[in-house]
């Protein structure tokens, strides 16, 4: 632990990411009470039903909320490496440009934009190459796939042109 | 003794061509996917899990069985040749591993690796062949709150024992926990967090989770930290075969990891990392020549690659014989059985010991296999790592979603696959583990199913948790595995860890 060699710790500011993750805990623990609470009165006679086992989740669950508060005002909370967020972006972008077009384009082409803006998130900018490579490398996996293991992967307007 | 009749019959089952074929796909596969970088056994089974679908259980299981061993061979030879081990349990093999290889050793360095994992493998395959019937047995007279004690114990040790903080390990088990609330309660039929969603209500996948948390969550982490320069691998010159002295410096810690990893997969521990650790301190204390280590010594990668084998076969143990799996690999493993409806345990011996025993001797032949596998055509192997970034990962993310479109083809689960691939990512930045999500998911339910039949039993009295014998010490053995550890660390600050840390250049 480099605790203290790096000087934006030892300003010992509250660690605001840590609080913010206690207050997520905090909201899920508050959640489940309130959903289970609507199942109150289904316990049969040994006062053991379905909420027994989420009451004590949630208990326990905000009892770690409490918990990082206090790690976050320590500052207990490791060192966190900066993060670049431009990959991260294409590579999401690429996830819900598959789950939109997966049912509309079919398996090859929606997964192809996948593997293409996925290969773009990590530095390789030409997408008129790596675009058709993606795309003709899922035809393949579909066909694989689909037709010899019998999976069932949406077929799309490129797969009925040869199935 | 009936477990050698068993074990033929078993053996007979596996010998069968088709099964041959599945074990050897498995192996391969295992192998080629675990050799990728940044992917450890847990993802190589969740990303082929879809693969076996539409087998039959048995030959499933089997390939299935070839997929987890080879994995784990796959992972030390990243280790050895790229020096960024692809699952937690090969960072020791990393250590002396990759000094070697720099140094020109890295032949006999794979070799030592793959056959010490031939030998553990053998070793402890028939290990558990032999306790299991005894286990199975033990297991009988466990009621619902033995079971409950003893999945306790596997949340305690999965999740806070070992790793860097009881916190964020007692976090991630509770999100998981949390998770497999979702649905509709298996015993009173109610729906609970579903939250009128009608997709909600079959619960959260496990191998949904799996993936996204250890696929996507992985790939996104890896993109963040942006380009760092090519990982650069280790050429392996030279001779493969190793020599006289190298054979006579890694019989004994051949063994000595199978005898230290064996016990400690077997037992509910938390997996297969703690097991190489006993060993290189073990190796480093029986040398010869002590100063080698940390400069390439042939002990320290025979031992720890054994053990981590050797502990692999372990955590089956509990997993076959009780149902209970400790480790991610092996959560994801349950999920494998229970897409055939099958439920390990004392019972699956009883109901279908054809399949437990084919799937035991398959494991007896997928070693064999690897060790083919992976002497000769190491070369193979090595060319996997060359892959660029760009298309590595592309081809993960591909057949990563690949994997839960064929098993539900619907983008609501692909939506699931996108939220829990930024929960895994999110996770991996504030150092939250991802294998206690994973383990509170598949075991939760369970877990809630034994507690509340104990508590029915004793209508509603918490103490007859505490009562029986069994359940105590269980639980008193999961409690003093979450305090002890905590005090460690308020204390030393994680002195393994530091350890390890001063072991690295």
């Amino acid at each position: 632990m480099t605790k203290g060699l790096n000087p934006s710790t030892t300003t010992r500011r509250p660690d605001r990411a840590a609080l913010f993750i206690a207050a997520v805990l905090a909201a899920i623990a508050g959640l489940i009470f309130w959903d289970v609470s609507r199942l109150a009165g289904a316990a049969g006679y040994s006062q053991v039903g379905p909420t027994t086992v989420p009451y004590a989740i949630a208990f326990c669950l905000a009892g770690l909320s409490v918990w990082t508060v206090f790690e976050a005002l320590r500052n207990d909370f490791p060192e966190r490496e900066r993060q670049e967020f431009g990959p991260v972006f294409w590579i999401v972008a690429g996830l819900v440009a598959q789950m939109l077009l997966l049912n509309v384009a079919g398996f090859s082409i929606a997964t192809g934009i996948l593997f293409a803006l996925t290969a773009r998130g990590f530095g390789k900018r030409k997408l008129w190459f790596s675009l058709p490579v993606g795309i003709a490398l899922c035809f393949a996996v579909w066909v694989i796939f689909a037709k010899l293991l019998q999976l069932s992967l949406p077929a799309g307007p490129l797969e009925h042109l040869f199935f | 003794m009936a477990t050698f009749e068993f074990l033929l019959q078993g053996l007979w089952v596996a010998a069968q061509p088709m099964n041959l074929l599945y074990a050897l796909i498995g192996v391969t596969l295992g192998t080629a996917v675990g050799v990728l970088p940044g992917i450890g056994p847990a993802l190589t089974v969740a990303l082929l899990l879809p693969v076996t679908y539409r087998l039959d259980p048995a030959g499933s299981l089997i390939m299935f069985a070839g997929i987890y061993y080879g994995g784990m061979y796959g992972g030390s030879t990243t280790s050895i040749l790229l020096n960024t081990p692809g699952e937690s349990a090969s960072i020791v093999t990393a250590l002396e591993g990759n000094k070697m290889a720099r140094a020109g050793r890295g032949g006999p360095a794979l070799a030592t690796a793959a056959i010490g994992s031939f030998v553990a493998g053998l070793i402890a395959t028939l290990g558990l062949a032999f306790i299991a019937p005894y286990i199975v047995k033990l297991a009988l007279v466990f009621g619902p709150r033995e079971y409950f004690a003893l999945m306790v114990l596997a949340f305690v040790t999965v999740s806070s024992a070992f790793g860097d903080s009881t916190l964020r390990g007692l976090t991630s088990l509770f999100v998981g926990l949390a998770l497999s609330v979702v649905g509709i309660d298996q015993l009173t039929g109610q729906t609970r967090l579903s939250f009128g969603v009608p997709e909600l209500l079959d619960g959260i996948e496990v191998t949904t989770l799996a993936v996204a948390m250890f696929a996507i969550g992985e790939t996104l982490f890896i993109a963040a930290q942006g380009d760092k320069g090519p990982d650069k691998v280790e050429a392996v010159r030279g001779s493969v075969w190793m020599s006289k002295l190298d054979w006579a410096r890694s019989w004994k810690p051949w063994l000595r990891g199978t005898f230290i990893g064996f016990p400690i997969g077997a037992m509910p521990a938390g997996g297969a990392e703690i097991g190489t650790f006993l060993s290189y301190a073990t190796e480093k204390r029986l040398a010869k020549h002590p100063e080698e280590f940390g400069n390439g010594a042939i002990e320290g990668v025979a031992g720890p690659e054994a053990a981590n084998n050797a502990s692999a076969a372990g955590t089956l143990v509990p997993l076959l014989t009780l149902g209970l799996p400790t480790t991610a690999t092996a959560a994801i493993m349950l999920a494998g059985f229970q897409q055939y409806g099958l439920q390990p345990g004392p019972l699956l011996f009883a109901t279908n010991p054809q399949l437990v025993w084919g799937l035991i001797a398959s494991l007896l032949i997928a070693n064999f296999m690897l060790l083919v596998l992976n002497l000769p055509l190491i070369g193979l192997w090595v060319k996997l790592l060359t892959i660029p970034k760009p298309w590595l990962y592309a081809g993960i993310l591909l057949f990563a979603t690949l994997g839960t479109i064929g098993a539900n083809p619907s983008v609501y689960e692909l939506g699931m696959l996108l939220a829990f691939g930024l929960l895994g990512y999110a996770m991996r930045v504030f150092g939250f583990p991802i294998a206690p999500v994973v383990v509170g998911l598949i075991l939760g339910p369970l877990a809630e199913q034994q507690l509340r039949r104990a508590l029915a039993i004793s209508q509603g009295d918490v103490s007859v948790l505490f009562t029986s014998p069994i359940a105590a010490v269980l639980l008193a053995i999961a409690a003093a595995a979450l305090i002890v550890p905590l005090i460690l660390r308020a204390r030393g600050r994680g002195q393994v860890l530091a350890q390890l840390a001063a072991n690295e250049d």
